[in-house]
């Protein structure tokens, strides 16, 4: 109770929170820690954590990588003739090969044309087979799904995940119900059939209900391949809403493929040995500003990334060919899945013994939230302390003779109307910008010569920039000007709301806040109506929500090594932003709305603030 | 007005804060300046203290300024049923009625109806809740909507009425003492005006009723509300000062949850003040009313206790009610301190500390009787915030019972220390219950620590803000007796220190 009610204390406190210095000493500080995660005397070794999969030894034996290669081009060789997913041939040959053989149907309306993929109206049809447990009660599945993709695309996952399910099918270890999934339509298929699953209903989809279930899923491991042979497998873990699976499932992939001499990368990058020079520490920034870039997405970067909603753990593999002299065969990729799935097999219970929060500056190195969470506490700390700063002064007008006693007499109040009407104006805002754009994208085809994705897209912008002139509107509303004291409070409420917005971003999603807050923080700290207004307002802006959406698009492109002139980034960004919006539609990725509803308003606060009359 | 000048010049004799020197205009229109005679010298009074000074003189027959309220009070019932009504049909009802932030399984609706229905179909008893709201339930189930939304109009309108009799008997109290020159000279910024004290009422009610934390229960239709509303009438009629009913409605909201056993020491304290009974042992009066006040509580408790039993026709209830509160069986995470703690020990300690924590609930009754003796309402406010934090299953709608009195105390402010650590840390916690619930439960990425941790966080939040105002209570109380601006013994400024 000392330190909090002592008043010499205090003042000593409050003496040094007034100062500017420790907010910059923060910021630094904060960006410094977060850059220091990728060095790696900083980082932590992976290990395996779960028993059931650490110690237990299993030895892989596929041996029919050919005959899976040529069920997949038989399975290219139907696809083309059908012209879609093959769905009689793969429930023969499934069925053929022992499964418990269902079929699912599904469709869904876009809110806009994707105009990446090329599909609005979207029909399909999921195939998947059971591999029923022959020793164990049936209550625990593990789930192997191969995407159909459009083109000449990935047969050979397709043709891999057959084979080995005729493998596996001679095989008596089981202990769980295995799951073939031959997907359609990439995530919308992934996503119907998983809804399907589970019984639930959560983004509009259309779908029929599923014949045949196994038990509670507990792993699902996803397979992209697209060449008989491939030179290095990628490792995908980052899912929707930034969720990532258990790091057990990294480590256990990680694990194989030492055990088998694949080489293995994860965000495509190699690892390296040498820690200690610029080179070394830079790639490994790299690959970690990767992972927080594609986490701070939102988006399920592979097909795993939806099954992490459900509680299942999955990460996605992905098969890689490049010029590199060494390559790995179907065999081998084979024979690192049926170890992977023998492993998961002997699970007892869910993943959880290792970390749900973490960073990957390698694959074989890992940040905890542990040490991630100073950086983010940091900056967030500058919000704090420039709300304690507006506190003291709003407290006391008159400097301080003693705690609490002699100071003069109280301000007069701002009304709770000057300070309400910004706040409740600036929702509004967002509420538009969250609600508009799809809405009104009939209306924009109609006057004006644009698509239905640009029209959605380019709304979304007018809102955006429309908002900058609210805080003109805002004051004719308001009786009277402002006081000095009106957005002293304002900017109070503004900083604390700004704080727990992002504290609870970050919980859920590290990268998201602290991506937003290494742009938003600056700008909330600084901003007040005294300062140069046109200077200040072009900072506003370059440091507002939609701008660093624009920077994360070249920092994205930059990083991985396909840097792109200003008017490609700028039409990247533009279809970033369609594709957030859809993800939000389809998936119910809660980035778009985040940003709607949430920071936008709060960022418009702060706008608010500067032109405070 | 001269009158009054010179009145308020009489009694600020010698006790001006602000002295200026002898050159300084007089100016008496604007009562910045008045003439004290014996004094001999030209004192300046701020005009600030003056004004609500001379208010206070001008209302000489001690009566409270009695205001047309009534219009903003419907106002805001109107508001507060319009938000309720919205969320009600709104698809949030069915969310907010499963959080466990809000519902504790003692006072979820829907194990009261699994109740209420087990009991007429099967005629098998099996309680969550006491068999009154049971069979109050009987009468409301069909426009269980309406009824919560009219409790919670009752607990404010009654908190309003009590806050206002409250003010009254404060106000008159200080112009008492005023006028028996009991204050010391240095303390007039310490008094409290009629303007200030004016709002109170209406804020009160206010805070209680568009408090976010009362709405999400009333939504989710807990029946928290039902006790607030109890307890809110116990605490109006004991500032009206009728002790029958005041027994009566504490043993009521005993009957409901135990907890409020230990609102009988203030209540019973605000009596004994109310009749000019000192505390005092020795004497007989004091006796006397105490064992009256005691057999009228227990009667009554008894009564409806018995009522209970014919009701039902056994004394199931007792066990099932009384015994799920006491002995906590269902460790179902809530905002408590209770769940995690004994979903983590072993089994043959948890008798041992159920008995603590338990304990510790109603152990704080004793010394803070002591301390605030001369005090019980805010000894009430203080009891009912130590139950809300302690109790074995809090849900928010106790915490908004507690917090609707904080605008009773408003003119503690100048001495909270840390009101505004405590709201930040309240506020943080707010959102991240729900976030850190999405994270253990549905993503399954973080695990209860996280959870408890915020929990721990929010309660020690509230322990804080309680202390605070508690320290801020006592502090006024000193400076009303030894004066405002305390001096060392070698004539320097001195302050005041909780160690």
């Amino acid at each position: 109770m000392g330190l909090l009610s002592d008043p010499n204390r205090r003042k000593a406190i409050t003496s040094l929170t007034l100062s500017v210095l420790p907010d910059v000493v923060c910021y630094l500080a904060g960006i410094a820690w977060f850059m220091g995660l990728a060095f790696e005397p900083f980082t932590l070794r992976t290990y395996m954590s779960e028993n059931a999969m650490g110690s237990t030894m299993v030895e892989e034996r596929f041996p029919s990588g050919e005959r899976a290669l040529a069920t997949a081009r038989e399975f290219a060789a139907h696809k083309k003739k059908v012209g879609g997913m093959p769905v009689d041939w793969l429930v023969k040959t499934m069925r053929a090969q022992g499964l418990e053989v269902f079929t699912q149907s599904f469709s869904r309306n876009l809110p806009f044309p994707d105009e990446s993929k090329e599909r609005f109206v979207v029909r399909g049809t999921n195939v998947y087979g059971i591999l029923r447990a022959p020793r164990a009660p049936r209550t625990e599945a593990l789930v192997l799904s191969a995407p159909c993709s459009p083109g000449n695309s990935n047969n050979q996952a397709v043709g891999l995940l057959l084979g080995l399910a005729q493998y596996f099918r001679s095989q008596i270890y089981w202990a769980k119900d295995i799951i073939f999934l031959v997907n359609e339509h990439d995530l919308i298929g992934v996503q119907a059939w998983l809804e399907g699953y589970h019984h639930t209903n959560i983004t509009g989809m259309g779908y029929t209900p599923l014949q045949g279930r196994a038990g509670s899923i507990q792993a699902a491991l996803s397979l992209e391949l697209n060449s008989d042979v491939v030179t290095s497998l990628d490792l995908v873990l980052e899912g929707l809403n930034g969720q990532l699976p258990n790091l057990d499932l990294a480590n256990l992939f990680h694990a194989f493929c030492q055990k088998l001499g694949i080489l293995c990368t994860i965000q495509g990058k190699l690892q390296r040995s040498d820690w200690d020079t610029v080179e070394g520490y830079t790639h490994s920034a790299q690959t970690m500003l990767l992972m927080v870039l594609k986490q701070a997405s939102g988006r399920p970067w592979g097909e795993h990334g939806l099954f992490l909603r459900y509680h299942i753990e999955a990460a996605s593999i992905r098969g890689v060919n490049s010029f590199r002299q060494y390559k790995t065969d179907a065999t081998s990729i084979g024979r690192l899945f049926e170890g992977m799935v023998r492993k998961l097999n002997n699970l007892l219970e869910r993943l959880h013994q290792s970390y749900f929060f973490y960073l990957m500056p390698s694959l074989t190195r890992f940040v905890s939230i542990g040490y991630y969470m100073p950086a983010f506490g940091l900056l967030t700390t500058i919000l704090l302390l420039r709300a304690l700063d507006l506190w003291v002064h709003l407290g006391t007008p008159t400097p301080v003779t003693e705690d609490g006693v002699g100071e003069g007499e109280s301000p007069s109040s701002p009304g709770l109307l000057s300070v309400l009407t910004p706040v409740v104006i600036s929702h509004l805002t967002g509420v538009a910008l969250y609600t508009l754009p799809v809405l009104s994208q009939e209306m924009a085809v109609e006057h004006f010569p644009v698509s239905e994705t640009e029209a959605v897209v380019l709304t979304a912008i007018a809102i955006y920039t429309a908002g900058l002139a609210l805080p003109h509107n805002t004051h004719r509303l308001i009786s009277g000007e402002g006081t000095e004291q009106g957005w002293r409070v304002l900017k109070l409420v503004a900083l604390l709301y700004l704080a727990v917005l992002l504290g609870c971003t970050a919980l859920i999603n590290f990268s998201l806040g602290f991506i937003l807050a290494v742009t938003l923080v600056p700008a909330a700290a600084c901003v007040t109506p005294h300062v140069p207004k046109a200077l200040s307002a072009v900072a506003m802006v370059l440091l507002s929500p939609g701008c660093t959406i624009l920077y994360c698009v070249f920092l994205f492109q930059e990083l991985q090594e396909v840097p792109v002139s200003l008017a490609e980034g700028w039409m990247l960004f533009l279809s970033v932003i369609s594709q957030g919006i859809l993800d939000h539609a389809l998936y119910g990725s809660l980035v778009y709305p985040l940003l709607a509803l949430l920071v936008y308003p709060c960022w418009l606060l702060f706008w608010n603030i500067l032109f405070w009359k | 007005s001269l009158i009054s000048l010179t009145s308020v010049a009489f009694l600020l004799r010698g006790n001006c804060k602000h002295v200026r020197t002898k050159d300084s205009p007089p100016n008496i229109c604007g009562f910045n300046l008045i003439l004290v005679p014996d004094i001999k010298i030209c004192r300046l009074v701020n005009v600030k203290t003056v004004i609500p000074m001379v208010q206070l003189l001008n209302w000489r027959r001690g009566l409270f300024p009695q205001t047309k309220m009534a219009a903003p009070l419907t106002l805001v019932l109107i508001l507060s049923v319009t938000i309720r009504a919205v969320l009600f049909r709104s698809s949030l009802a069915e969310l907010i009625s499963e959080r466990v932030e809000v519902v504790s399984p003692l006072n979820a609706w829907k194990r009261g109806l699994f109740c209420y229905y087990v009991l007429q179909e099967n005629n098998i008893s099996l309680f969550f809740q006491t068999p009154l709201v049971i069979y109050l339930f009987h009468f409301v189930v069909d426009y269980a909507e309406i009824v919560f939304m009219i409790v919670d109009g009752i607990t404010a309108v009654a908190l309003y009425l009590a806050v206002q009799n409250y003010n009254k008997n404060v106000f008159r109290k200080q112009k008492y003492a005023l006028e028996a020159d009991r204050y010391p000279h240095d303390c007039l910024e310490l008094m409290r005006s009629p303007k200030e004290m004016h709002y109170i009422p209406l804020k009160v009610a206010m805070f209680y009723l568009l408090n976010p934390f009362t709405i999400l229960s009333c939504v989710a239709k807990s029946t928290c509300g039902l006790n607030n509303a109890v307890m809110a009438l116990f605490i109006l009629s004991t500032l009206k000062g009728s002790a029958l009913l005041s027994a009566i409605f504490l043993a009521l909201a005993t009957y409901q949850s135990i907890y409020p056993l230990t609102l009988f020491a203030p209540g019973l304290l605000f009596l004994l003040q109310r009749l000019y009974i000192p505390v005092n042992p020795c004497r007989s009066r004091f006796w006397f009313f105490t064992v009256q006040y005691s057999v009228m509580f227990i009667g009554s408790l008894l009564v409806i206790v018995c009522l209970s039993f014919f009701l039902l026709g056994s004394w199931d209830f007792i066990p099932s009610v009384y015994g799920f509160i006491l002995s906590v069986p269902d460790l179902t995470p809530n905002i408590g301190l209770f769940w995690y703690f004994f979903a983590e020990m072993f089994e043959h300690f948890r008798f041992f500390f159920i008995c603590v924590f338990q304990i510790n609930v109603f152990f704080y009754t004793i010394p803070l009787s002591v301390k605030l003796k001369e005090h019980p309402v805010f000894l009430i406010f203080m009891q009912i915030a130590i139950i809300s934090i302690f109790k074995s299953y809090p849900t928010v709608g106790d915490i908004a019972l507690y917090m609707a009195f904080l605008p009773v105390w408003s003119h503690l402010y100048r001495f909270l220390r840390n009101i505004f650590l405590v709201s930040c840390v309240l506020l943080a916690c707010t959102a991240l219950f729900p976030v850190l619930w999405h994270l253990w439960i549905y993503a399954g990425s973080a695990n209860s620590n996280f959870y408890y941790a915020i929990t721990l966080l929010f309660n020690v939040g509230q322990i804080l803000l309680v202390s605070d105002y508690f320290y801020a209570y006592l502090r006024r109380e000193h400076h009303l007796s030894q004066g405002l601006y305390l001096r060392r013994k070698d004539g320097s400024e001195a302050t005041l220190v909780l160690k």
